[in-house]
């Protein structure tokens, strides 16, 4: 017992001079038992966090070993194959760094690594916000700070894996620089003031260290400072539920479930990045050689979360570069790079409040969507997927002509037509799958669940047994509120529904919530289980009167 | 606690949860059942589970400590010089070990959560972000008070050289970028290559003899003397060409630029026209050169004007002759810019 009191004494001792100093009880009153909701989905930002503090730890390990600087000088480490050659003081320290620090190779590796994690975790991350429309009121300007991050983690990885100056990360330079030329107007000043004089030069390594040091994680550190605060002052979201409502929040303490499940999971990422960096050797900047202009490897690829972008690059005909007047004009690099990345910006900016046009919703929402119940928007999202995921096929192109013994000729032709055509094919798909499935839960909110046993009924006729749902199965069904299209009534509230937005979101609205399926109501089911049990036969013909009534519009619209 | 509830005082005391059969009309939506009855976990009720999971956790936890010790004992007592099984060695070890201090840790700590801590769930209660209407009157009053004390409505001198003062600030932070590097001027239009440099062997040097070349032989090139260069890199990036032999009635040569060539040997920039990339795969069969970056496609039976890909402009020329020795040199530079479009190029 006297440990105990020793304890104790310790305890309060310290817990006085906090409060005293920074008065610490007012901040656990506060935090301390904040209620997080639990899903797995919710650990996507928390291993996108985490990667991101990996990547300070062995990001600032790495920086006291490496050199940033272009200056000339004679390899003698002892990968033999580059031995007496000119190169970089930034490409030698990097080789020096990994073959003769301990655990310098595995630091490089895991901070290569969590660099992936990070990129990938964080897209992950918006789609899952996104599909389950998290970035609703008043979560907006969080969804926008996130997407800014997002492109800012795109640019901290680039410059990162230019910094060891091998041949593969100056051929990526000489891509970004051709990038800076094709902007109009102003693109050869650019390049020039970057990168001090022409390409290369000798100064965009310190710079880019610089950048890729100092200022970015800066500004990500801070926006993401910004970004957890706007998730305590909006407290998290959840899953719909019995009990859960757009007023509570349903889960666990942050002291102690969370302090334990969430650090641990830090170490738990952690430990797999690790894991990975152990054994899966990344880019092994001493089989690519030092940089030089003239040579190249065939098969050049840029880390995953710019291949999109290279995709895009190829895919693009030459005949869009325009020569007049004494200028040139690259649209054949200027849109697939600098125009298509400011386009997805502002669609990823604009699109919660092109959903609230068309919803005309301003009340919070604090309850997810589930992505089957908002058919336009998942729709949009998976064109918006397709769309992404054929241009990083692009990006690969020429690997996989060579591994499908296919024509490269063929495949990018194919891609040029795929690349619009198919996002729409999947947007139509995907909205369909949804409506299919929110019918599903109608049909079961009606007559409950599936049991596999057939009966035969005195009359001969064979039926398959519905198991009631109980009411905390069928609230998960039927909690959805569903948006209809705005009709002219709604505009002369809201001001002159004649005005040319009040057109716009009047279409909007129609393109958004024109085909819906209504939930089951508390008649439709009193209706199904009266009816039942008079006749199962009668049954089934009044049901199906009842769902084409709820489900018109769209019936008639693509029956 | 004041707003934080276990879930167990919570449940039933919400509204109806069953549906009101035959009571009159019925609501157009469901109610909210309220949560379900918590369902204790093994651990909850039997001492047993409960010290097994114990047992689990501090497993996880000694697991962990030997992560730990491992990691010393691989940075100390691998050593780390000369081989590249060392250092393989090395890297897997102290990464296992690392793997095993870390996720045993984090494993350990969940566990111990799941299984251990209470798994009731707790109800805390939102707010609406917007404020009170008495709150939002409050902050108005606030700024209008405040913007009254400052005067700036009935101070418009001030208000205006403000907003003067306050747009102009920031903008000569642009002009301190000016010497980050000089102006473009023609250095994009420019190589090392003039009238009477020789065409050397890339990477070995060495002028080339014009007889010495074989039919389809492919030489990478650069000009005499760039080793010396003040910019190596620079100029490398901008004077590479390729050097060819195709047979010359395959060649197709523009007017004007008939005589540029030598017995079916022609020099073309390395540079790709697209994003600079080296245009280093020759196909001997079709004459066609290829792009690893992006796969723009050069023919070079046809003056090597773009056949594939996101290029438009033809690789440009260079221009060459033979000494009296018989060794190739330039006629003159490129007539054109090479590599990457820019604006100014016209």
């Amino acid at each position: 017992m006297s440990s105990q009191t020793t304890v104790d004494k310790l305890a309060a001792g310290v817990g006085n001079y906090a409060d005293d100093t920074a008065g610490a009880s007012k901040i656990v009153n506060g935090f301390a038992r904040k209620i997080f909701p639990d899903h797995w989905s919710f650990m996507l930002g928390e291993i996108t966090l985490y990667s991101f503090v990996i990547l300070l730890l062995t990001g600032t390990f790495l920086t006291f070993f490496y050199e940033p600087s272009a200056a000339e000088t004679t390899y003698t480490g002892i990968y033999a194959p580059l031995a007496g050659q000119h190169v970089s003081e930034a490409y030698a320290s990097s080789l020096r760094l990994s073959f003769d620090v301990r655990g310098g190779l595995l630091m490089r590796q895991i901070h290569h690594w969590s660099a992936l994690v990070f990129v990938a975790a964080t897209i992950v991350h918006m789609a899952r916000v996104f599909f389950t429309g998290a970035f609703r009121k008043p979560r907006e300007l969080n969804w926008v700070i996130g997407g800014v991050l997002a492109l800012l983690a795109v640019f901290e990885g680039f410059t990162g894996y230019s910094l060891p100056d091998d041949l593969l990360s100056g051929t990526g330079i000489r891509i970004a620089d051709a990038i800076i030329l094709a902007v109009p107007v102003v693109g050869s000043y650019i390049s020039f003031f970057l990168f001090g004089g022409e390409f290369p030069g000798e100064d965009f390594i310190p710079r880019f260290f610089t950048i890729h040091i100092l200022l970015l994680p800066a500004v990500m550190l801070a926006l993401i400072v910004v970004h957890l605060f706007f998730v305590v002052i909006h407290k998290h979201t959840q899953y719909p539920g019995p009990g859960r409502t757009e007023d509570n929040v349903v889960g666990f303490p942050l002291f102690p479930v969370y302090a334990a499940k969430a650090g641990g999971f830090f170490f738990i990422v952690f430990g797999v990045i690790a894991l990975i960096s152990a054994l899966v050797s990344i880019n092994p900047i001493w089989a690519y050689g030092a940089y030089d202009p003239s040579p190249v490897t065939a098969g050049s690829q840029p880390d995953w979360y710019m291949g999109w972008l290279d995709g895009a690059v190829r895919l693009m005909p030459g005949w869009t570069e325009i020569s007049a007047f004494g200028y040139t004009l690259s649209l054949n690099i200027f849109i697939p790079t600098t125009v298509i990345i400011l386009f997805v910006m502002a669609a990823l900016v604009a699109y919660p409040y092109l959903e609230q046009i068309a919803t005309g919703d301003k009340r919070e929402h604090h309850l997810l969507d589930r992505p089957r119940n908002a058919p336009t928007r998942t729709g949009l999202g998976v064109m918006a997927i397709t769309f992404y995921v054929l241009l990083w096929i692009s990006g690969g192109n020429d690997i996989i002509a060579h591994i499908m013994q296919l024509s490269i000729n063929d495949i990018t032709r194919f891609l040029r037509v795929a690349l619009f055509v198919l996002p729409a094919v999947a947007f139509v798909v995907t909205k369909r799958i949804c409506l299919g499935l929110q019918r599903k839960d109608r049909e079961k909110a009606l007559h409950g669940r599936e049991t596999g046993r057939i009966v035969r009924l005195p009359h001969g006729e064979f039926i398959e047994v519905h198991a009631p749902l109980s009411d905390l199965e069928r609230w998960t069904l039927v909690q959805h509120e569903v948006n209809r299209p705005m009709e002219i009534e709604d505009r002369v509230d809201a001001g002159n529904p004649d005005t040319l937005y009040g057109k716009f979101q009047r279409r909007l609205s129609k393109f958004y919530f024109e085909d819906r399926v209504e939930p089951v109501t508390p008649a439709e089911v009193e209706a199904a289980h009266s009816h039942g049990e008079l006749d199962a036969g009668e049954q089934m013909a009044s049901v199906e009167e009842k769902e084409n009534a709820a489900i018109g519009t769209s019936q008639t619209l693509h029956g | 606690m004041s707003e934080i509830e276990r879930a167990g005082d919570a449940h039933g005391q919400g509204p109806g949860t069953t549906l009101a059969r035959g009571q009159g009309a019925l609501p157009d939506r469901f109610e909210n059942p309220g949560l379900p009855e918590h369902r204790h976990r093994m651990g909850d009720t039997d001492p047993k589970a409960a010290r097994r999971a114990e047992r689990q956790v501090a497993v996880l936890l000694v697991l962990s400590m030997i992560g730990s010790v491992l990691i010393v004992v691989s940075i100390i007592g691998i050593k780390y010089d000369d081989s590249f099984e060392r250092i393989s060695l090395s890297t897997k070890a102290i990464g296992l070990s690392m793997f095993l201090s870390l996720f045993a840790l984090g494993v350990g700590a969940v566990h111990w959560a799941k299984t251990l801590m209470p798994d009731d769930e707790r109800i805390d209660y939102r707010h609406r972000q917007r404020g009170t209407a008495a709150e939002r009157e409050q902050a108005v009053a606030i700024l209008k008070e405040g913007a009254a004390e400052s005067g700036l409505g009935r101070r418009p001198l001030i208000r205006n050289t403000l907003i003067g003062a306050g747009v102009l600030f920031p903008l000569p932070a642009v002009f301190f970028f000016r010497d980050t590097g000089p102006l473009p001027g023609n250095d994009l239009s420019t190589t090392m290559w003039k009238t009477g440099t020789y065409l050397t062997k890339d990477p070995e040097g060495g002028r080339i003899r014009a007889s010495d070349l074989g039919l389809g032989s492919v030489v990478h090139v650069m000009p005499e003397g760039i080793e010396d260069a003040e910019e190596l890199l620079n100029e490398k990036a901008k004077a590479a060409v390729l050097l060819i032999r195709i047979e010359p009635e395959l060649l197709s040569a523009p007017e004007g630029r008939e005589d540029w060539s030598v017995d079916g040997i022609v020099a073309y920039s390395k540079i790709c026209t697209h994003m600079g990339c080296p245009v280093a795969l020759y196909e001997q069969q079709t004459h066609h050169l290829l792009c690893p970056c992006h796969q723009s496609t050069f023919d070079v039976t046809q003056d090597c004007k773009v056949i594939f890909g996101p290029a438009k402009r033809a690789l440009p020329q260079l221009p060459i002759q033979v000494d009296a020795e018989g060794y190739l040199q330039a006629q003159s530079g490129f007539h054109e810019a090479v590599g990457p479009s820019f604006w100014e190029r016209g």
